[in-house]
Order: C-alpha cells, then structure tokens, then sequence
C-alpha cells in the first residue's frame, strides 16, 4: 500500500507541480558502507551501496489549509530488507488561532536528549535505516493540537499500527537469527488495527520546556520470541507486540551556562511494569581558541529498571559522552565524537559524525561506529563485528 | 546544527525605558545619562511599530573573495513592556532549509531561544547564554543580532563629529553580561538627526578591534519607521566579512503571539 502510494506520488504528482503552483522538492542520495571485519552471522556481507531518494510535495490550499506528502525510496545492493519505501507523511493541515488539526500520516517527536530517545512513541522507528533510530516510518492519526497561554494541549487518535523494520539475512547489525516480519504476532485481537490514542500537555517556562503524556495501545517496541519450524526445527525470531500504558516525561532546562534535558517514561503491560530515565548535559565553549568554531561537551546517562534478560534493551545502565564541533565556516562543517559505554558489562561503542556541504546543494557525511569489548551477555554483542565507515553524498534539489 | 536569528541591527539602543529620562536642562548632564538618553530616544522613535516581516540575504565572503550565501525569512513582534519575539526561517543552503530559530528577548535576564529541526521535527531549547558564538558561520554573533534592549548595556557619550556627511553621536556602551559577551565595548556612531545607527566598532574581551559594521540604505516605513536595506560586518582579525541585504519590508501583518510558539514553529514552511 505504502510503496503503491509512494509510486503514485512520483509518477503522478511531479508533472502538475506548476499548474497547482505547489512547492516540490526532495533529495537525492548514495550511500556506501565498509566493515572493518567478517561478518559474525552466516550470508551477511562486507561492504553494501545504496541509492535512495526523498521527494516532498506540498500545496497551500489558502485560507489556513495545507496538504504534505513526503516519500522515500532506497534501493540497498546488499540487503532486500533495506530496500524499502515509505510514505513519511502525507498530511492535512488546517489551524485556527485556537486550535490545530492534521489527517493523515504524520510525524511527531517528544523528547529532550541527545543520545537515547526513551520517550519518543508515536512513529514507529525505521531501524533499517539507522542505527540511531532517528528515522520514523509515518504513522496514520488524526491530532489535534489546542495552545493556550498555560500550555499545549494535544489529542492523538492512531488507528493503524506501523510494524519496526528490520534487516533481513543479508544485512549487519542484525540479531544472530534474522527476524522474520512475516511471522509477526499481536497481544491485541484486532493486530494492527488496534485502536491506539494519546495525550500531552507541555508548556514553556521561563527557563524550562516541560511535557508530560499518557499513551495507550500497541508498543512500538517488540519482543524478539524465538520459534522452531515444525518439520525442519530450524529456530527463527519473530516480533511480538505487546499492548501498554506509558507515562512519560521531557524536560530541557536552561541553568545558567548548561542546558539539562531529562527524559522518563513509567510503563504497564508487559509482565511487570518498569521505569526508564535518561538525563544529562550540553555545556558549549563559543569561539573556541580565537577560532569561530564551538564546542559542546555532552553528558548522559540511560537506566532501565528491567532485569537482565528480560525484555532486553541494549540502554540497561549506560553512560554516553560526546563533543560536538561547529566549524561556523562556509561550508557548516561539524563534526560529532561520541561513545556510549555499558557499566555493568563494559561493552562500548565509540561513533564518529563528520559531515560538511559540498558547493550549495551537496552534502557530505561521513558516519563510522566501533563496537569495543562488547560482552556476550549484552544485547549488542551480536552487532559486536559490525565495525563500519559509512559514506554518504546527498543531493538537494 | 547551528542556529541563527536576524534581527536588524538598527534596534541596538532601543527599547523603552521612560524612567530613565532625565530632565536634562535642570542639571549638568554626566556623558553616561546623556549616552543613555540617546539610546532611550533611539528606542523611543522605534516604539509601537507592532510588527514587521522581511527578507535577507546573507553573503559571507572569506579574505580570498570566496562568497556563501544563505536566505533567510524573518518575522518580528513588538511585546508591549518586553523584549521583542523574532522568527527566523532559512530557505537556502537546501540542507537546512525549513529549519527556523525563534527567539524572545527580555529586558532583564536571559534571552530564550529555540531551533527547530525539520528533518526531526524537533524543536530544541538553545541555551542564550552562548551569545559570543557565530551565527551560521557568518561574522555577526547572536548578541549582534538579537533584540539588543535599552536595558543590556550600559552607556558613555564620547563627541559629536561628521560621520558620511551627517552629524553624528559617538558613544560607547558595554554590555551587562560581561561573564559571556564576546566584547569589552562598542563604539557607536548615530546620526543627530534620525537617531540611527551608521556604524558601531566591536572591541574584544582583550580591548582590541574586532569587527566593524556599516549600515546603509535607510527606508522609511509606515511614515515613521527607519529601516536599513544593507549591513557590512567587517572582521579586521581574520580579514573576512559578511553583508545582509533587506528586501519586501512589510509592516502591521497581523502577527500575533500565536504566530510566534512551540505549535506554530512546527508547522512552519
């Protein structure tokens, strides 16, 4: 349905963009990774390229009314899973000086820090595309947004389910068994068309940005459970969503030279309820060394009340520490060192973020992770020989 | 990501601050109440403009002549008793393109001041107190750019002298914040006639000449409101500089502070 809609948009919308005086545009992007090492798991490659392509269409109807239809194609040598599309939005808009409204697939995110996303519920994560879950596929709802001087009140109704992606046999960063998307299982009886609904109040203080939600119906996080096939027994992992009650909190505080974010979320549904919070810091040197270039210092921490093995998550109990470097040159280079480290088991990834613009429309990126003594009982231990450099050029048009 | 506000520079000095004007034919005038009362007359001219939008052209040029440049949009609104609240929306470079900083200034205190990101759809909190950064690798900082209130400087009238064939006020000011701002002082160059700024001399925490900006090509708008079509922020240090150029000024759009929030800032085009 998805990759129909998206075709239907490149195919049929791009000739009528001047009669409709609409705005389109989109990038164009190639996108090569190197591992360092063999792969741990059998039929998963050494290297990969892929192509992909965004195209964003909007049109202004006049009188407070707007449509946004952004989709997105790539095509990966490597893994048939990461060749995928997906409508990211597409997405009626109508406000008032007292109310907004939008229909259709949207995308929103709650959240304050910089390295973990705990609170963020509403769109499922393309994982796929990114190892820091930062893509979202679009998710259908209807949301409307109510500002007043006290605060942001917000209602979503979701009434259709977006499964997670996942890399299949040929891909990296993959659990040992591949999971298999065509086995997936629901807690609820109406699966993926269970009807999911949300609350949120945030507000602006002074000095603080403070939201606050409750959201109720299918977590967006599945558990992996393990099946036998009945013949051959060959074990395989599938996704199984749970239906939940979550709780959740983000602040981002401004005290004096610092900026403190803090996230936390109470959740209900699956076997017992747990808490998670992650919080930290951003300290920024300006103008560094009678340079124009910035320097933030960024510090944080992840803890996840779940026992080991239950329910795992790779952010139990882990501390992450970045630099972020502006440039504040022409070409607005910036580069990101970060590294994530496990204190229970000491497993630690250190990343690197360059990234700077090529002329006036070429971007230039260039991402590489390194998983150091990653422990067997951590969760990421199977990403443990993923080691890779990440190249990547986009086009803006 | 870096983040950027425009606010037209030609507010430095202003702001409304009737208290402080002082009767000066009764006594003799000391130069820091009569460089105050300049810029309290300054800001006084501006007052009850409501609100403006226009757009801007940035060049940054380095000392070989090499130019970048970025287009911004900007929305302003007047906050009776406050600072002003400012939109600034960035159309080219294409990477960031819808990505918009929007900042309220304050009389006293801090500024406070969000980037919102579209590829995230996330709006995060920026922390004003790094006022001495670079605003999109350009040569103006923030605290060149932001709404530059009556109350975040203090004043000293140096002379009167012909600056470009008008008769101009000299006067330094030194900012308040002296832990952040980027400088110990400015010298600022405003006409007797109009009360604009020509041009102000940015001198570093170690007293030396950084920067200079000219403006020039003032309009006058809706009868009463002097807008400058051109700005030249030259770095003597490093040799490089950057321009902005105004255009399609439009006053009294029926921008409301609804305009200017966390819901509008998310649906920004």
């Amino acid at each position: 349905m998805i990759k129909f809609l998206f075709a239907f948009l490149a195919l049929n919308l791009l000739p009528y963009t001047t009669v409709y005086a609409a705005e389109i545009r989109g990038d164009l992007s190639l996108q090569g990774f190197l591992f360092v090492s063999n792969p741990a798991w059998q039929n998963q490659g050494d290297q990969s390229a892929s192509v992909a392509a965004n195209v964003e269409f909007f049109h202004d109807f006049h009188n407070n009314l707007s449509l946004t239809i952004e989709g997105f194609y790539r095509i990966d040598s490597q893994d048939n899973e990461r060749s995928h599309g997906d409508l990211r939005m597409a997405e009626f808009l109508y406000y008032t000086d007292n109310f907004e409204i939008t229909a259709g697939l949207g995308h929103v995110f709650w959240g304050a820090t910089e390295f973990v996303h705990l609170v963020d519920i509403i769109n499922q994560t393309d994982q796929v595309e990114a190892l820091d879950g930062e893509q979202k596929l679009g998710q259908p709802m209807v949301h409307l947004t109510v500002p007043k001087e006290w605060g942001v009140m917000e209602a979503f109704a979701l009434p259709w389910f977006r499964e997670r992606t996942f890399p299949g046999a040929n891909g990296r960063f993959r659990t040992p068994i591949p999971v298999n998307t065509n086995q997936t299982q629901y807690e609820s009886s109406s699966k993926e068309h269970h009807f999911d609904f949300a609350f949120r109040y945030s507000t602006n203080l002074a000095t603080a940005d403070v939201g606050i939600y409750y959201f109720n119906g299918t977590a967006r996080d599945p558990v992996l459970r393990l099946a036998f096939d009945e013949i051959f027994k060959t074990p395989s992992l599938f996704p199984y969503y749970e239906q939940i009650g979550q709780t959740g909190l983000d602040i981002q505080l401004m005290a004096g030279e610092w900026l403190l974010k803090g996230e936390a979320y109470y959740r209900t549904g699956q076997s017992r309820s747990y808490a998670a919070t992650t919080f930290g810091f951003e300290y920024t040197f300006t103008a560094i060394a009678d340079t124009m270039m910035d320097m933030g210092l960024i510090g944080e921490y992840v803890y996840d009340d779940r026992n080991n093995g239950w329910l795992p998550t790779i952010y139990e109990n882990d501390i992450m520490a970045g630099v972020r470097l502006a440039v504040n040159d022409m070409a607005d280079s910036t580069v990101l060192l970060g590294a994530i480290r496990d204190l229970d088991s000491g497993s630690t990834i250190l990343a690197i973020e360059a990234s700077r613009r090529l002329g006036d429309s070429i971007r230039l990126n260039l991402d590489a992770s390194f998983f150091v003594d990653m422990d067997y009982e951590d969760p990421a231990f199977a990403m443990a020989k993923d080691d890779f450099i990440k190249l990547e050029m986009v086009y803006y048009w | 990501m870096i983040s950027f506000s425009i606010h037209p520079i030609y507010q430095i000095l202003l702001s409304t601050c009737l208290l402080f004007m002082v009767p000066s034919a009764l006594h003799a005038e000391t130069v820091e109440e009569k460089g105050l009362a300049i810029a309290v007359e300054a800001d006084n001219r501006d007052d009850g403009y409501g609100d403006y939008t226009a757009d801007m052209t940035m060049t940054l040029r380095n000392r070989h002549g090499k130019e970048s440049k970025r287009s911004i949009r900007s929305k302003t609104l007047e906050v009776n008793g406050d600072g002003d609240k400012n939109l600034s929306i960035f159309d080219t470079p294409r990477d960031v393109k819808g990505t918009a900083f929007l900042s309220f200034s304050h009389k006293v205190g801090d500024d406070e001041q969000w980037l919102y990101l579209p590829a995230l759809k996330r709006v995060k909190r920026i922390n004003s107190r790094n006022k001495s950064g670079s605003f999109m690798g350009s040569e103006f900082a923030y605290e060149d750019i932001a709404s530059q209130e009556v109350e975040k400087y203090t004043y000293k009238h140096l002379r009167e002298e012909d600056y470009n064939g008008q008769l101009c006020f000299v006067g330094e000011s030194y900012p308040v914040d002296k832990k952040n701002s980027g400088y110990i002082k400015r010298i600022t160059w405003l006409d007797k006639a109009e009360y604009r700024i020509q041009r102000v001399e940015y001198y570093d925490r170690k007293a030396s000449l950084l920067k200079t900006l000219t403006i020039s090509g003032y309009q006058h708008y809706v009868d009463k409101y002097w807008r400058a079509d051109s700005m030249e922020m030259v770095n003597h240090q490093t040799g490089k500089s950057t321009s902005l150029v105004w255009s399609n000024y439009a006053f009294q759009t029926g921008l409301t502070d609804n305009d200017f929030n966390s819901t509008s800032l998310k649906r920004i085009r």
